[in-house]
């Protein structure tokens, strides 16, 4: 009787010490996001000015300035990997969940989660072999473009399907026994009906796709100027950051901080939003 | 589906919309085709992204064939190009990310999914979901001017505790093989959280009542039951997490030294694919150079397609286990 109780409040007192180990676990990951934010919030907003959105980074040894010229710069960025992949991902959804067989969706799904896969730097190397080394070998904003781009496909496929999935298929049903045909039904029905899920999936891939540094390190290259059009190198933020912070300079120091927080802030702001509006639907998992 | 319609000439009158648009609107087969195009481009542009890096990587190919990933000298200077220290690096910093990522992801996984009430589990998550969208650069930010710092403090108890091992010897100068494998833990951890909890959510109920009925603890039921059901799946997200690792660049290439050589010591630098990748590619003078990098690039592309697609697998088996029930 005694070994029995014995042995019992062994396995209780192993029991509440792997459980509360799981919970330190938890609080030690999360707390992770805390430390990050706070850091970044104490260290990156303090120094944070006007200056920081307005004015082009200062040369070498001169302290002040900022880095307008890479805000704009990722923004150019990211309005031409949303153009470019964007419309074949959700085109690609489209196909998957509302046309297709068997085989040939199922290829394309494994292929949309390999190139998912795929390191961003790969996907620098690819925009670099394609566009860089074209004709007239330069940098360019297109070529970043491209690669950030071609990172956004496999997600925004996938959403697309999914959210397109979720619709009823009585609808579908209602939309053609009013004569529509499958393509009218599929426009003005079942995407209208889908159409807040997907946004919010983009949202989520623009997020994604705005911090990334490695795949513009060799294709847009960076500038510490205005970079008008297409055609040139230019500045991003990630990339600024990355540039700044590997420099041996003080004042570059605090101001890839200050770059760090607004990219944060900006990643952030987009998730939570999205994320909530996705929890709002009935979305979410649980 | 791409059947003859006869509703593509239909006239629309009292619609603003195109000739195009109405096309769209009435056309089965132009829909059909316009969305077929999109699947069928992403199966062209993967294919694309593998024959670019085969194609520019021949030079590289034909100099030194297969010992360039089992040669160790790289010297732009000289043409001599091995690929081992980075394969080294790249492997040698994952497999510690995953030392110390596996225990604290699978733990928190088992809390959120078995222990934490479920408003409590999907605020965590949702959290923890923040933290896999942080940017790599920002982790290698905080890498440079704390983790590194940090890493300097701790070294002596490392030291001094584990000293014993070749992995815990020699100079310490904060850029290491420990600070890249420590930040990299950092970034897979919510990665193995998410995926793992929602693999351990599907296990079916009966498998922890049983566990418990018999009298099982609650953590007894967890990981006698519970757990070895969504092994595979776990397994899975595992490997998820590792394909991150061997792939990501830049926080990486921040912290681990940059130094193309084969140490034993963590504490020593060194050099990870992703890495030299991101710091010669600009710089590199002469075709043989850069072929040899963008050939770096295929190892990598091909180290991450392989471990994905098993990945990919392992958690399908276990969604197809789950699914029946």
């Amino acid at each position: 009787m005694i070994a029995i109780s014995a042995s019992f409040a062994r396995r209780k007192a192993v029991n509440v010490v792997m459980l509360s180990l799981t919970g330190v676990c938890t609080l030690l990951a999360v707390s992770v996001l805390f430390f990050i934010l706070g850091y970044l919030v104490v260290h990156g907003g303090s120094s944070l000015n006007w200056d920081f959105f307005t004015k082009l980074p200062t040369p070498v040894g001169e302290s002040g300035g900022g880095m307008a010229n890479a805000i704009l710069g990722s923004g150019k960025l990211i309005l031409l990997a949303t153009l470019f992949g964007i419309p074949i991902g959700f085109c690609g959804g489209v196909y998957l969940a509302e046309f297709g067989g068997t085989t040939f969706p199922f290829i394309v799904r494994y292929v949309t989660d390999l190139l998912n896969g795929v390191p961003s730097i790969v996907m620098g190397i690819f925009a670099y072999t394609l566009i860089v080394l074209g004709p007239r070998p330069h940098f360019s904003t297109l070529a970043g473009g491209l690669a950030l781009g071609v990172m956004m496909i496999p997600i925004s496929l996938r959403t697309t399907e999914e959210f397109l999935r979720s619709v009823p298929q009585a609808l579908r049903e209602g939309a053609m026994a009013l004569g529509a045909s499958k393509s009218k039904a599929i426009i003005t029905v079942v995407i209208p009906a889908a159409v807040q899920g997907i946004v919010t999936g983009i949202m989520l891939n623009i997020a994604r796709v705005a911090g990334e540094t490695a795949p513009l390190l060799f294709t847009s290259f960076g500038n510490r100027f205005w970079s008008p059009g297409w055609d040139r190198p230019t500045a991003a933020l990630p990339v600024m950051i990355y540039t700044y912070a590997v420099a041996p300079y003080e004042d570059w120091h605090r101001q890839a901080w200050s770059a760090a927080f607004v990219l944060l802030m900006l990643v952030l702001t987009i998730n939570v939003t999205a994320r909530l509006i996705l929890a709002r639907r009935g979305h979410s998992r649980r | 589906m791409s059947s003859p319609s006869t509703t593509v000439h239909e006239a629309r009158p009292g619609r603003r919309a195109s000739p195009f648009a109405r096309l769209l609107l009435t056309g089965d087969e132009i829909t059909y085709l316009i969305t077929l195009v999109s699947a069928l481009s992403i199966v062209v542009i993967t294919a694309m992204l593998f024959y670019e890096l085969f194609i520019n990587s021949a030079l590289s190919r034909h100099k030194f064939g297969w010992d360039f990933l089992f040669t160790t000298t790289w010297d732009p200077v000289a043409g001599q190009f091995g690929a081992l220290p980075f394969i080294y690096g790249t492997l040698v910093t994952s497999a510690l990310a995953l030392l110390i990522a596996v225990p604290i992801g699978v733990g928190a996984a088992i809390f959120l999914a078995e222990l934490a009430p479920p408003k409590i589990s999907d605020f965590f998550t949702f959290l923890i979901e923040l933290l896999a969208a942080v940017p790599s650069v920002i982790y290698g930010l905080l890498g440079i001017f704390i983790l590194v710092p940090a890493l300097r403090i701790v070294e002596p108890a490392l030291r001094a505790t584990l000293g014993f091992l070749p992995l815990f010897q020699g100079p310490f100068y904060g850029v290491s093989l420990l600070a890249a494998g420590v930040i990299l833990a950092i970034m897979i951890v919510p990665f193995i959280i998410s995926i793992s909890r929602e693999i351990l959510l599907a296990v079916p109920a009966d498998q922890r009542e049983a566990a418990l009925a018999l009298g099982a603890t609650k953590w007894e039921a967890t990981w006698q039951a519970v757990v070895p059901f969504a092994r595979t799946g776990i397994t899975g997200s595992i490997f998820l997490a590792l394909a991150r690792a061997l792939g990501e660049t830049m926080a990486v290439t921040m912290v681990i030294g940059n130094q193309p050589k084969i140490n034993t010591s963590l504490f020593a630098p060194g050099f990870s694919i992703a890495a030299v990748i991101a710091n010669e590619f600009t710089e590199a003078t002469g075709d043989l150079y850069l072929s040899s990098l963008i050939e770096l690039g295929l190892v990598l592309f091909g180290l991450t397609i392989v471990i994905n697609g098993v990945a990919r697998l392992l958690i399908a088996t276990t969604s197809s286990k789950v699914a029946p029930q």
